[in-house]
C-alpha cells in the first residue's frame, strides 16, 4: 500500500529540474536564489524518501546539514544582493557586465 | 490512502515550483515558494519524519522566506518584463532532462521494487530522539562544522551588508 520510492524520485527530479531552468531563464537575482532553494528542497525530499525506504536515520540527519547550508547561503546571498543594489542600483544579471565593457 | 496524500502533495509541489519560476513578480514567486515549503513539510509527515516537518516550517517558511520577502520589499523590485535571452535553450534542456529522468525511473521501477532493509532498522525512525542520538554521536564532527559554517555566514553577511566599511578601514 505504501508509495513506491520511484514516485518520490520522479517528484524530486522534476522539482530539481524546475530549479535548474529557473536559474537559467530568470534575470532577477532574487528569483535565481529562490530557484536554488527549489533545488535544495528537491534533494531534501530525496534524502527523506531514501531514509524512510532503507530505515536509516542518516538521511534525515543530512537534511539538517542541507538546511544549515541553505540558511548560510541565504544570509550571504542576500547580503551580496544588497551590496550589488547599492553600487549598481540594479539586480538584473544583464546589467552586471562590468568585465565585458 | 497513502497514494491520495502523496499525489495531492506532489501535485501542489510541482505546480508551485513551476509557478516560482514562471511568475514575473518576485513577491508572488516567494509566496508560491512558501506554499511549496508547507507541502514539502506535509510530505515529510507522510514519510514519518515529523521532526523534520516542524523544522522545515520553522526554518524555511519562518526564517528563510521572511528574509527573502524582507529584501524584496526593501529593494522595491519591479516585476520583470521579459525572461533571459537564453530562454529557448534552457527550456529545451529542461524538457529533455525531465523526460530523461522520468523514462529512466519508469524503466528501473521493477528492479527497485524489493525493499532492502538495512542491518539495523531504527525502530520508529524519524522521531526526535533517534535523530538527536545520531546527530550527537555518529555525526558530531559534521555538526560542529555546520555550526562553524553558520558563524562564518553571520560574519560574512554583516561585513558584506555594512555600508561604508572601506572608509572606516582607511581612517
Amino acid at each position: 500500500m505504501t508509495v513506491p520510492l520511484s514516485y518520490y524520485l520522479v517528484l524530486s527530479g522534476f522539482v530539481f529540474l524546475t530549479g535548474v531552468v529557473g536559474v537559467l531563464i530568470r534575470r532577477n537575482i532574487i528569483v535565481i536564489l529562490l530557484s536554488v532553494e527549489l533545488m535544495l528542497n528537491a534533494t531534501n525530499i530525496n534524502f527523506v524518501a531514501f531514509s524512510e525506504y532503507f530505515h536509516n536515520v542518516a538521511g534525515q540527519v543530512f537534511v539538517f546539514f542541507a538546511l544549515t547550508v541553505a540558511a548560510a547561503e541565504v544570509a550571504i546571498g542576500l547580503a551580496i544582493i544588497i551590496a550589488l543594489h547599492r553600487t549598481n542600483s540594479s539586480i538584473y544579471i544583464d546589467d552586471l557586465n562590468l568585465l565585458k565593457r | 490512502m497513502d497514494h491520495i496524500f502523496f499525489f495531492y502533495f506532489a501535485a501542489v509541489i510541482a505546480t508551485t515550483s513551476v509557478l516560482v519560476v514562471a511568475l514575473r513578480n518576485p513577491v508572488y514567486s516567494a509566496l508560491s515558494l512558501l506554499i511549496m515549503f508547507f507541502h514539502v513539510a506535509g510530505l515529510y509527515v507522510t514519510l514519518h519524519a515529523e521532526f523534520l516537518a516542524a523544522v522545515q516550517i520553522v526554518v524555511y517558511a519562518g526564517a528563510i522566506l521572511v528574509l527573502y520577502l524582507f529584501v524584496v520589499m526593501l529593494l522595491s523590485i519591479k516585476s520583470e518584463e521579459r525572461y533571459h535571452n537564453q530562454l529557448p535553450v534552457a527550456g529545451l534542456l529542461g524538457v529533455m532532462l525531465c523526460t530523461e529522468v522520468i523514462l529512466l525511473l519508469i524503466q528501473s521501477r521493477t528492479a527497485a521494487s524489493a525493499p532492502a532493509v538495512s542491518a539495523d532498522p531504527v525502530a520508529g525512525a524519524g522521531n526526535t530522539e533517534t535523530i538527536g542520538e545520531a546527530l550527537y554521536s555518529t555525526y558530531l564532527f559534521p555538526f560542529e562544522v555546520a555550526s562553524l559554517i553558520l558563524l562564518v555566514a553571520m560574519i560574512g553577511a554583516i561585513i558584506l551588508a555594512k555600508k561604508d566599511l572601506n572608509e572606516h578601514v582607511q581612517q
